[in-house]
């Protein structure tokens, strides 16, 4: 079982970050893992994007060209991606953000209102975190139960204050009922 | 029988190959002295340069490393920072491999404040290669590649090293002296041997510019040299201390 | 085992030398590699190492030199285009027999190119960077796992051959975290009797030096310096190979490269294409004798290249032109896809079974 993902959005919402904490969960995991950014000044039209991979087995390309889970932070990113994702994968959009449905039919789309939800709930820049709980939630591809472990391993010592805040953005992601 | 005069420890019986009359020898013997008398040799590592100066690596009887054109503060600097408690690290350099191909690294080791005793031999024109035009050729002076004299129009001026690099806040002791005279050679001597003993009480960068003859490539019998050196070098580039860190604070 | 991390690349490679007894790292800043050097600033001071920020990458190789000359082990790191500016000091550090690992993180050219992931520095490694007869011994990771790996492999053999040692990567390498276990290996003794220690008026001076005016004695070390790297080709030669034993068809590849291409034979796999990979780990010297092995079972190779088609040139020399040999390229910074690579598989094997 090989799962690839993309995560997509604007530089600054915490795309590199919300992929390293996935990463370090499928490693807790004892799955195998790669996370690679998009990196240097961006040139795909102001999107910034992660590839993570989580595998049973050893993983080959580093490069998730044709995901099975596709978040989109902006418009720019669902447009950009929604037809790589391949037939039967899952694309999450962030609805405060992005006005428009997923056109590709053979996909499950999720919609969520991270970044409003961010906002309402006193978790300013988290909505990466909230995406992502909602995501594991619907893929599965990581257990519930590891969210604290990982987290503990990507939030830097120096802001440990914000553990926290992730656990409650990740928490509200999950628990998210559309 | 007392000994009043003999070949410094610091340097090796290897035959100098410079050309009759030039001023490398004096100098050698100078930093060698200095060597000697400061009981450093053991643990000083010497950087050649690229120029006449090359083959130094035969002459200084301590451990030496023969350095690509221009580079020689950038590996001096990493040889000091291998051991700076113990390593004692000069560079000698000339006027092309100072002033021209490796100013950057002259400029940057002085900006670090690197802990480093830089010689560097100015005697106006690149020596080895036959007599080309240097970065501190004289206006007006003729080279193999100024042939009707050095054109500040189309080519610029000498690059004054000491008053340079006074500028630059790293800087420890900086100090221009000639080799033209007895006088002045005993003044150069007491120069490099101060630059020697600033690295070895930690006072960082200094640099002392050697004002020097090439009679081959000038065209000029040794003698005649010395005296071309007086009239010409010397109201260009003025002798004296451009810059000493600590006796302006000592003053201070 | 140590507890295995999630580090970049570029991080690991740092953290490797480290655990190797580097203690003595001379950078300047590029993309993609700036991370070595920013973890080198962070964690040199706290070993009582040393980390300095060079004025060029022409100073900070001469650094290298200048520590090197003192038998310690000393890093530098680069991409494409400061390489090209360090190629003088690998030549002088060749000449001057000095061991010192040299990382290339590369990007895309020629000139400023651009800063997205490259192999189009193969021939300037592999052909030696810079001028003069002299070979690097060259490694070419393709996991962040044998980053680590390689980083204590590389300082090994350049002490041990006395020859400085490229650790060739590239942008994506540099950039990917994965899983790694950071171990202390054992760090073997060489002889450093040529070492600039100081002579403690002890013994004769050490010379460190690349200057021969004698052309008979300037022959002598080329010979003597050529007898030397021919053990290194009979002795050090390391590649890796991924479902040979059937192969009809033979992929050469290494580094990301290798990475798309084991997606691409998995899935030629599925389709009962009998495909397989030979991966070079040493780029230099060349895994000859396995490929022409392989050319006498195999119908076809396909080399795949961040580049123009450059290793293609070796696969060629190895296997005596036995057999074809097709090549599968992106250059720029693009990488070729899984499938751009398993139609190039389709194609070497006649088309699909």
């Amino acid at each position: 079982m090989t799962t690839q993902i993309l995560i997509a959005g604007f530089g600054g919402q915490g795309i590199l970050f919300s992929g390293k904490f996935l990463a370090y969960e499928g490693l807790l995991e004892d799955k195998e893992v790669s996370w690679l950014p998009s990196y240097g000044p961006e040139m795909r039209g102001g999107t910034a994007s992660c590839s993570v991979i989580i595998s049973d087995t050893k993983i080959g390309s580093p490069i998730v060209n044709d995901p099975d889970v596709l978040v989109a932070m902006n418009l720019p990113s669902l447009d950009k991606y929604e037809n790589t994702t391949v037939s039967g994968g899952k694309i999450f959009v962030d609805s405060s953000l992005v006005a428009r449905k997923v056109e590709k039919s053979d996909v499950e789309a999720y919609y969520i209102p991270a970044t409003s939800l961010a906002s309402e709930n006193n978790l300013p820049g988290l909505a990466n975190m909230i995406m992502l709980g909602y995501m594991i939630k619907k893929t599965g591809v990581i257990p519930y139960e590891s969210f604290e472990r990982a987290l503990s391993k990507v939030v830097p010592a120096r802001k440990i204050e914000m553990l926290g805040a992730n656990k409650k953005a990740l928490e509200l992601g999950y628990n998210y009922a559309e | 029988m007392a000994t009043v005069f003999k070949k410094p420890e610091a340097l090796t019986d290897a035959p100098l190959h410079y050309c009759p009359g030039c001023t490398h020898g004096i100098i050698h013997r100078l930093v060698a002295e200095a060597i000697d008398e400061l009981g450093i040799r053991g643990r000083t590592i010497g950087v050649a340069s690229v120029g006449c100066s090359v083959f130094t690596y035969n002459y200084f009887n301590c451990d030496m490393v023969q350095a690509a054109h221009g580079r020689a503060p950038a590996v001096a600097t990493g040889v000091k920072r291998s051991d700076p408690d113990k390593n004692i690290v000069f560079t000698y350099q000339g006027d092309g491999d100072l002033a021209a191909i490796g100013t950057a690294e002259t400029v940057h080791s002085a900006a670090r404040g690197e802990n480093i005793t830089v010689i560097f031999v100015n005697n106006a024109i690149y020596g080895m290669t036959g007599g080309q035009m240097a970065p501190t050729t004289l206006p007006g002076q003729v080279t193999q590649t100024s042939p009707y004299g050095r054109d500040v129009k189309t080519v610029g001026y000498p690059v004054k090293v000491c008053e340079m690099l006074s500028q630059v806040d790293g800087a420890t002791y900086l100090e221009r002296v000639a080799v033209n005279n007895v006088k002045n050679i005993r003044a150069a001597k007491a120069a490099i041997k101060k630059a020697f003993q600033n690295q070895i009480e930690g006072k960082g960068f200094s640099l002392i510019e050697v004002l020097s003859t090439c009679p081959t490539n000038w065209g000029m019998t040794p003698e005649k040299s010395l005296n071309w050196l007086e009239e010409n070098m010397l109201p260009y580039y003025p002798l004296g201390v451009y810059k000493d860190k600590y006796a302006e604070s000592e003053v201070k | 085992m140590a507890e295995k991390v999630l580090m970049k690349g570029n991080e690991a490679i740092a953290e490797a030398a480290i655990m190797a007894g580097c203690r003595h790292y001379f950078g300047y800043p590029i993309t993609p590699q700036t991370e070595v050097a920013a973890y080198m600033s962070k964690r040199m001071p706290k070993i009582d190492g040393v980390f300095l920020q060079a004025e060029s990458e022409i100073a900070a190789i001469n650094m290298v030199i200048g520590v090197a000359a003192t038998g310690k082990r000393v890093m530098t790191s680069s991409s494409s285009p400061g390489i090209s500016l360090k190629s003088e000091g690998i030549s002088y550090l060749a000449g001057c027999d000095l061991p010192a690992l040299v990382v290339n993180v590369q990007r895309g050219g020629p000139g400023l190119g651009g800063i997205q992931p490259s192999q189009a520095d193969y021939f300037q490694a592999t052909r030696g960077a810079g001028h003069g007869d002299f070979h690097l011994l060259v490694l070419a990771p393709s996991s962040v796992q044998e980053m680590v790996d390689l980083v204590f492999k590389g300082f090994d053999l350049a002490e041990k051959y006395r020859m400085p040692v490229m650790l060739l990567s590239d942008g994506t390498m540099g950039q990917m975290m994965e899983p790694v276990s950071l171990e202390a290996g054992k760090i073997n003794e060489h002889d450093k009797s040529w070492a600039l220690t100081g002579t403690n008026c002890e013994r004769k001076p050490n010379i460190v030096n690349s200057l021969c005016l004698q052309a008979e004695e300037l022959e002598r070390l080329n010979v003597e310096r050529y007898a030397r790297y021919k053990l290194v080709e009979e002795n050090e030669v390391m590649y890796e190979e991924y479902l040979m034993d059937d192969a009809e068809v033979c992929i050469v590849a290494f580094g990301v490269a290798a990475r798309v291409s084991q997606n691409a034979i998995d899935k030629a796999r599925e389709m009962g294409i009998k495909v397989g990979m030979i991966r070079p780990i040493t780029l230099w010297p060349f895994p000859k004798k396995v490929l022409n092995a392989a050319a006498d079972k195999v119908k076809a190779f396909v080399s795949v290249e961040l580049s123009m088609g450059q290793m293609v040139e070796d696969v060629e020399l190895a296997i005596r032109c036995k057999k074809p040999v097709l090549t599968c390229t992106r250059v720029g910074g693009m990488i070729p896809s899984t499938e751009e690579v398993l139609n190039k598989i389709i194609e070497a094997n006649g088309g699909a079974n």
